[in-house]
């Protein structure tokens, strides 16, 4: 099939950025998303134009790392990641918009690249349990009940990827966040740090510009791993117990 | 190949079947010295890691501060040495390609974790697991290594509980196991089909945890392009930062890599897009012996390659040979039919009847051969690609009726959805179809028990390092190595090299940090600057190409001395005739791609070297020259019971072969069987 691609194009973090229009011909239905790219990018390299820049890695849909806008909704039109959308989900005349992640916490480094590290400043603010290498107790010693166990691996699926921000018309990360409150705040060994943990990743989140939750509900929507909403019920239950607290 | 009468046989009755022939890769190398592990402790085996824990020297906590240590890379093997180094007070510079520490390929690990718990009371000891590690490795693993792997496997699940990894649980709230492949004990401890993501999310949580105490520094989206040895010492690494294109020196006490492994070299595998072989290439170049590079494992759950767009290949974890029977039609006229409506009597369920004892759950080396095998008769599924069925069926029609639609969703649900997605079928209403690709190699850089590479100063931890796996790797066993190396070996083995620092600070001016700047430097230059005609990725295609034909799943003298041709004249022709559009100082994935492209190059020949040296099938690696008569793989233990561990002599040398003899006190080698 043959498909017209809207593309964003920016060279670089201070540069403006266009969109720019490409036709693709010879388009299979078996190909991912990801692989019609690669292909336009051997197009565009024998033709000495530099090639569209997009973070991918797995291609397996748990790395996390890709991530693009498909015709305004992040991921595109499946309840997947980008990696794993293919192009039995277009059909042959399609216009395709293709855009990087919008959110001002995640720049432009280049064309659909964005820069992400503030998910990873946000979980050094306490998204972990503090227990070191060689000071662990037996892994019987305490049992977790098994729908516990479920539901913590359940929105532990997170795999980071943006997507929750980039639907957010408040560009707000409540969604990531919930989700590692929840996983860690749902087993026994979370519990010592449930206060000063929510306390920590939402002042981090604050500071690194993402908005505030206003119950739209993209996120959960717009989630390849399909997080649901009420983690960010937890997150506020939790926020508001800490302070009771005094944390 | 001369027909001359081996010298080396002895008469010793346990030699497998009298070898005729010279010296396959006569021509292709330089016969070196042996080599052999000075670190591992004499006395039983059970006791070695206990004596080389105390024996191991100590650092004061005061002087750890003052030690820098480098980590490359940040899957299981690297975030888990980087938290537990940054814990004990050393400084951690952690570098990775990826935008965060969190994406490194572990994540993509799906079935589970080894441990010797005997949670089930079914048998298990650190004893049985270090007996099927060796066996299931076809004893070309050092015992050492893997005794203490299997010893340290029950401190790892113990540490990722703590961590908050939500295993999946019994009723009662305690840990459930599964079996695998290759074993008859359930010791495998998962999180449904995601086990190495929430692994990965535990170590990478310890690990942004030191990052936030001011210990561990990271440094994503940066790549090392060269290692910096200085007077014969490992003391830092040349990066470049992927975002500003800047070349930066990072100097240090000590470098680790735990960069993964090199099954990229095949253009198609599982691994990532970015996993590549260019820190331990980079490394082997400047004395870094490469240990067994031919053993590559070829993962016989994949989904088959459906056109030439394909970027990569996709897993199905091994667990659904649980419950999923392998078969194909008897007859080659039944192949384009509906499988639901071929009778149960014209289906040939061939693990099953090969192999009565472990049906199924064959090691993987076996299974891809079969699958391999089927296919090559014409009895192959799924579409054409090439003139050629490749796929077999697996089927779960008898297991959803065993336990239900619901049983098989909260076991195996999202590599259903996953299979689903990228076929456009429903593997719930009609059989999967699956075809072996390569997954993972068993070889890397050589290491001591100490898991110190052949230069003082470079240590090597999990896939990329050669160590535990010998020829074939366990379902598994790929997390637990990664996890026992970073967590409970390397911080032990590194403190008696650091225990000998500070060691004297280096200068950037120093000759042999600018020289290895400066190679990097040209390396950028020459991409950029060589105008060809053809994409980093095409060289990569074709090099993958070649590797898959005549070093995939079975390899022959005739065809790999045709590969290494065809990989001279490849190589030749992509450095004077590539093409790398950008600039050096931005985001260029092109110019990223041409670096380990060319790395790649050197690899595969390498490989191919390797894989003509060694005339006996073991393993992942299966000589069609050393078979059965009925087409089993054939071990010469009289002449091939080594590692080979290959020197980098230069460029346009031969590589210089350094044979490490194994000697196993603790098991007794045998053919292996799973008949």
């Amino acid at each position: 099939m043959k498909v017209t691609l809207k593309i964003w194009r920016q060279p670089d973090a201070a540069s403006k950025g266009a969109m720019h229009t490409y036709e693709l011909d010879g388009v299979s239905s078996d190909m991912s998303f990801l692989e019609m790219l690669d292909v336009l990018n051997e197009d565009l390299i024998a033709k000495g134009e530099d090639p569209v820049a997009f973070d991918s890695d797995c291609r397996e849909g748990i790395c996390g790392m890709c991530g693009l806008m498909i015709n305004g909704q992040a991921h595109g039109p499946e309840v997947t990641t980008t990696c794993q959308l293919h192009m039995r989900s277009f059909k042959d005349g399609d216009e395709i918009v293709i855009e990087p992640w919008r959110s001002d916490a995640f720049p432009v480094i280049k064309d659909l690249v964005v820069d992400r590290s503030a998910f990873d400043r946000i979980i050094q603010a306490g998204g972990y349990i503090s227990v070191n290498t060689g000071s662990a107790p037996e892994a019987h010693s305490v049992p977790v009940p098994r729908d516990d166990a479920i539901r913590a691996f359940n929105v532990a699926t997170c795999i980071g990827c943006g997507a929750c921000v980039a639907a957010c018309p408040n560009g707000s990360a409540s969604l990531f966040m919930g989700a590692k409150i929840t996983h860690l705040g749902e087993l026994p060994q979370g519990q010592p740090e449930r206060d000063t943990r929510v306390v920590g990743m939402v002042a981090q989140h604050d500071a690194e510009g993402f908005g505030g939750c206003t119950n739209i509900g993209e996120c959960t929507a717009a989630c390849p791993k399909e997080i649901p909403l009420d983690v960010i019920s937890r997150l506020n239950w939790d926020l508001h117990a800490a302070l009771r607290h005094g944390r | 190949m001369t027909d001359m009468p081996d010298t080396t046989l002895t008469g010793d009755p346990s030699h497998d079947a009298p070898a005729d022939h010279g010296d396959d890769a006569a021509g292709y190398y330089t016969p070196g010295d042996p080599i052999r592990d000075t670190k591992a402790p004499e006395g039983p085996i059970d006791e070695r890691w206990q004596t080389r824990k105390f024996e191991a020297r100590l650092v004061n906590p005061a002087n750890r501060r003052k030690l820098d240590i480098i980590i490359v890379g940040t899957g299981l093997a690297g975030a888990s040495a980087a938290a537990t180094l940054g814990e004990a007070g050393y400084n951690v510079k952690s570098f990775c390609y990826q935008d965060s520490p969190r994406r490194a390929h572990s994540i993509a690990a799906q079935g589970g974790i080894n441990a010797a718990k005997n949670y089930k009371e079914d048998g298990d000891s650190a004893h049985r697991l270090f007996y099927d590690t060796v066996k299931g490795g076809d004893y070309r693993s050092r015992e050492s290594n893997v005794y203490r792997l299997a010893e340290v496997s029950t401190n790892i699940i113990d540490q990722c509980v703590a961590q908050g990894v939500p295993f999946a649980r019994e009723y009662g709230g305690l840990l459930d196991n599964r079996s695998f492949g290759g074993v008859q004990v359930s010791r495998t401890f998962y999180a449904r089909g995601q086990t190495g993501q929430q692994l990965l999310i535990g170590a990478y949580q310890a690990m942004e945890r030191q990052v936030a105490a001011g210990t561990v520094e990271q440094f994503t989206r940066h790549e090392m392009l060269e290692l910096i040895v200085v007077d014969g010492k490992a003391r830092g690494i040349i990066a470049r930062d992927m975002v500003t294109g800047e070349i930066q020196t990072h100097l240090a006490d000590v470098v680790v890599l735990a960069s993964g492994g090199y099954g990229n070299v095949f253009f198609l595998s599982t691994n990532a897009m970015g996993s590549n072989v260019t820190a331990a290439w980079r490394a082997h170049r400047k004395g870094a012996y490469m240990a067994n590079p031919c053993y590559t494992q070829i993962h016989p759950t994949c989904i088959p390659v459906t056109g030439s767009h394909q970027s990569k290949l996709t897993l199905m974890s091994e667990s659904l040979r649980n419950d999923g029977r392998i078969w194909v039609p008897k007859k080659k006229s039944d192949c384009e039919k509906d499988p639901r409506e071929i009778p149960e009597e014209d289906r040939d369920y061939y693990l099953e009847r090969i192999y009565p004892s472990f049906g199924n759950l064959v090691p993987r080396d076996i299974a891809s051969r079969a699958a391999k095998n089927v296919c090559d008769e014409g009895r192959g599924v799924g579409p054409e690609v090439d003139g050629v069925r490749r796929g077999v069926y697996l089927d779960f029609s008898s297991a959803i009726e065993r336990l239900g639609r619901d049983g098989i969703e909260e076991k195996y649900d999202n590599l259903f959805d996953m299979y689903a997605r990228i076929t456009g079928e429903n593997p719930y209403e009609t059989p999967m179809r699956i075809y072996p690709a390569v997954h993972y190699v068993m070889g890397g850089l050589w290491v001591d028990y100490d898991l110190q590479s052949t230069i003082p100063g470079l240590f090597v931890t999990g896939e990329a390092n050669f160590s535990d796996h010998g020829a074939n790797r366990l379902g598994a066993s790929a997390l637990m190595q990664g996890l026992a190396d970073g967590y409970f070996v390397l911080p032990h083995t590194i403190r008696d090299y650091l225990a000998d620092g500070p060691f004297e600070k280096i200068q950037e001016s120093h000759p042999a940090v600018v020289e290895a700047r400066q190679a990097v430097e040209e390396r950028v230059t020459h991409f950029l600057s060589t105008n060809g005609t053809r994409s980093v990725d095409s060289y990569h295609r074709e090099l993958g190409n070649i590797m898959w034909e005549y070093c995939g799943m079975e390899r022959t003298e005739d065809g790999l001395k045709k590969a290494i041709d065809l990989i001279r004249t490849l190589k030749d022709d992509f450095w004077r005739n590539v093409k790398v559009l950008g600039t050096a100082d931005s985001l260029n994935q092109s110019l990223e791609k041409a670096g380990r492209v060319a790395d790649f190059m050197e690899l595969g020949e390498l490989m191919c070297i390797d894989a003509l040296n060694r005339r006996e099938s073991c393993g992942g690696h299966f000589r069609g020259e050393s078979q059965t008569e009925d087409g089993e793989a054939l071990r010469h233990d009289d002449q091939f019971a080594y590692v080979a561990a290959w020197e980098f002599a230069g460029d346009g040398e031969l590589p210089v072969l350094h044979k490490e003899d194994l000697v196993y006190t603790a098991i007794e080698m045998k053919q292996r069987s799973y008949k």
